[in-house]
């Protein structure tokens, strides 16, 4: 089960690899993504799921980000055949394959119990992130996945470092060194420390800038700028949790060792500076699908925040991550959708979006609503969970602010986003792009989540993030 | 047993240097693959003897880090037909005065870090942080797509002498994913870098500036 989870998708990317014939192969997609949805549903449901000797296994934590990663991605599948039938002048040979193995890694990442396979999974996102990012061929595109590529690279290097270090730790302490996981949370307290905090750092820089943490953030805007909507989703949405759960791996080693507290400010004052730097580049921004990729790294801020803080603050911050991926793919594939009717990213080029595109815009509008933490949408519970966490658990500081960031941002992504939707879209091309039922459906299904969660959750989904808030909190 | 180790690691850091000193791409990249081969060398004297998983790894080692890649890097090199970085974001000697700093740094740094006995002394350590800065250096202040090729190399060669001082501890098909995953990332940036060249008839990556607040 374990094993199959990651060669399901690898088998349907080789299919898709070598499928003669553009038309075809896009529905190879929804079929993947259900079949990953499936076996990801059959898992939840055993006990313990493991393959390899433990190498492979699905702990309470990965259960939470596994069950997000897939149906986030099966969002995505039933979204891809509409949206690359509109774009038949590029090839999706490459794209399709790419967009699979990619699930697959992210799979993997979830399930390793060893953290240089982890390492190597998350390297392995990375490369196959790369070809998606380029699909475009544009000098644009160029440009960003190269930063893309340059800038993850460097992080995954000193993540690699950090891992080295850690291991290094287990060592000196004359321990049996090994890279599994629970023999590093066991062995914690016996690690040695200026190791283990170097390693720590290291790691924290490293696949921090995975998940897009300022300041190691300045690839995020050109790469989800340049991306294709069901891309943007999917680094926003999947990568970004996966690349959260490995740091929360290294967060429980540090933790299960008894330091904490180093590990929590140093969250808490990224998670900080991260909202702040993505609200100063939200108020005034032009361009729509750079001001989505300011509000991915605030809101990988709100997530370190809430374990920083801790507690009630973990809880949240699991719940979070469900809501962040959640409403980043409603926001992604209907801005993807706007951006196909206009052909414009600026804010100068596009308004009238409800008038032009009346659901696309409408979810686009309610997804910026959802994003910023008003009432009734899943955000704002989580979000509140977490200020009210920092405000009993004696952060009332860390509160303010969070609670202050949280206005400068509602505000600086609000401005874009009513000039898109509101007013008179320009000259209307008849020919141009409108909703369609396959565009237009798998962002319905994400917003009803959003909605859904916003006011009830339902016992499954509770259970899985109060089990992976314990899980990340056990002291051992 | 381990032969030799500090010897090799010096030379790796004089071949530090000389990435830092030269601006002949050509040079860049015969120096880069240097690295492999002493990397190679490396991990047979640290393993301390001809085992079975040290010979493949050293080999694989030589094999992509002295063979594919700068075979790769320099096939670019001729398709984009230049032969010297210019204009540096730091000159050449301030660059190479950085990395003796970085160099003395790393050692400092390194004391501070209790050794594990039988490193008491080995310049494992050091030698791993001042490659990882040599190649950080180079990747953030240079202009052309393949000297930041080769400083990403520089650093993860680094990392890679770092992983010399855990070879009892580190499974056989991790270090081969390792060094597939730097492969097939080098590749990968190759693809990129074959399509900034088209595009802009250039791999200076300075014109890659369209993209920015």
């Amino acid at each position: 089960m374990a094993l199959a989870l990651v060669l399901v998708p690898l088998a349907f990317a080789a299919a898709a690899a070598a499928m003669p014939g553009q038309r075809l192969r896009p529905w190879l997609l929804p079929v993947g993504g259900s079949a990953h949805l499936a076996l990801t549903i059959l898992a939840l449901g055993r006990p313990d799921v493991s393959a390899i000797n433990g190498w492979l296994r699905l702990d309470d934590l990965g259960r939470l980000v596994l069950a997000v990663v897939s149906v986030l991605f099966f969002a995505c599948s039933l979204y891809a055949p509409g949206y690359l039938a509109l774009r038949t002048e590029r090839s999706n040979r490459v794209f399709v394959p790419c967009l699979l193995i990619f699930l697959a890694m992210n799979t993997l990442i979830i399930e390793s119990q060893h953290l240089g396979l982890m390492w190597v999974a998350i390297e392995a996102t990375t490369l196959s992130a790369a070809p998606l990012l380029h699909f475009n061929h544009h000098a644009r595109s160029i440009e960003a996945t190269w930063k893309y590529l340059l800038i993850g690279a460097v992080g995954i290097a000193l993540a690699l470092f950090g891992t080295f270090f850690l291991a290094y730790a287990a060592l000196r302490a004359g321990l049996e060194s090994s890279l599994f996981f629970a023999d590093l949370v066991r062995e914690a307290p016996r690690l040695s420390r200026p190791w283990l905090h170097t390693a720590f750092v290291l790691l924290f820089v490293g696949y921090g800038t995975k998940m897009g943490l300022a300041p190691m953030h300045t690839w995020k805007p050109d790469a989800y700028g340049e991306a294709p909507g069901i891309v943007g989703t999917l680094l926003a949405g999947a990568l970004t949790s996966c690349a959260f759960l490995a740091l929360l791996r290294f967060f429980q080693i540090i933790a299960a060792a008894g330091e904490a507290a180093f590990a929590r400010q140093l969250m808490i004052g990224i998670g900080l500076f991260s909202m702040a730097v993505a609200g100063v580049f939200m108020v005034r921004q032009r361009d729509y699908k750079r001001m989505l990729a300011y509000s991915s790294v605030e809101h990988m801020g709100i997530l370190v925040i809430g374990i920083g803080i801790g507690g009630a603050g973990v809880f949240g911050a699991m719940l979070h991550l469900v809501n962040n991926a959640v409403t980043k793919g409603v926001l992604f594939l209907s801005a993807g959708n706007i951006h196909r009717a206009y052909g414009s990213k600026s804010t100068d080029e596009v308004r009238g979006a409800l008038r032009r595109l009346p659901f696309s815009g409408a979810m686009f509008l309610a997804g910026f609503f959802a994003v910023t933490g008003s009432p009734p949408f899943a955000p704002f519970l989580s979000e509140f969970t977490i200020v009210r966490a920092a405000m009993t658990q004696g952060h009332a500081v860390v509160g303010a602010l969070f609670l202050i960031l949280l206005v400068i941002v509602f505000i600086g992504m609000g401005g874009a986003v009513l000039s898109v939707v509101q007013g008179d879209p320009p000259e209307h091309k008849p020919e141009g792009f409108r909703d369609r039922l396959g565009t237009v459906l798998p962002i319905a299904l994400l917003m009803g989540i959003v909605v859904l969660l916003g006011v009830y959750i339902p016992p499954p989904v509770g259970a899985l993030v109060r089990n992976a808030a314990a899980f990340v909190e056990t002291k051992p | 047993m381990q032969v030799a180790v500090d010897p090799l690691l010096v030379v790796l850091l004089l071949v530090n240097f000389f990435l830092l000193g030269t601006s002949r791409l050509r040079a860049l990249i015969s120096g880069s693959a240097a690295q492999g081969v002493l990397l190679g060398v490396l991990v047979l004297s640290v393993h301390g003897g001809i085992t079975l998983q040290a010979v493949l790894i050293a080999l694989a080692t030589v094999a992509l880090k002295s063979v594919v890649i700068p075979s790769m890097l320099k096939r670019a090199l001729r398709d984009a037909a230049i032969h010297r970085e210019v204009e540096p974001v730091i000159g050449f000697v301030p660059s190479l005065l950085l990395g003796g700093l970085g160099t003395g740094l790393s050692l400092v740094f390194a004391r501070t870090l209790p050794l594990a006995p039988e490193h008491a002394g080995s310049l494992l350590v050091p030698a791993s942080l001042a490659t990882a800065f040599t190649g950080f250096l180079l990747l953030a202040t240079r202009r052309k797509a393949i000297t930041q090729v080769v400083g990403y190399l520089a650093l993860e060669n680094g990392v890679f002498v770092m992983g010399l001082t855990l070879v009892e501890a580190m499974p056989f098909f991790v270090e081969i994913g390792v060094l597939l995953d730097l492969v097939v990332g080098i590749f990968v940036m190759g693809i990129i870098i074959e399509h900034i060249s088209r595009e802009f008839s250039s791999i200076d990556t300075t014109r890659l500036r369209s993209l920015k607040e």
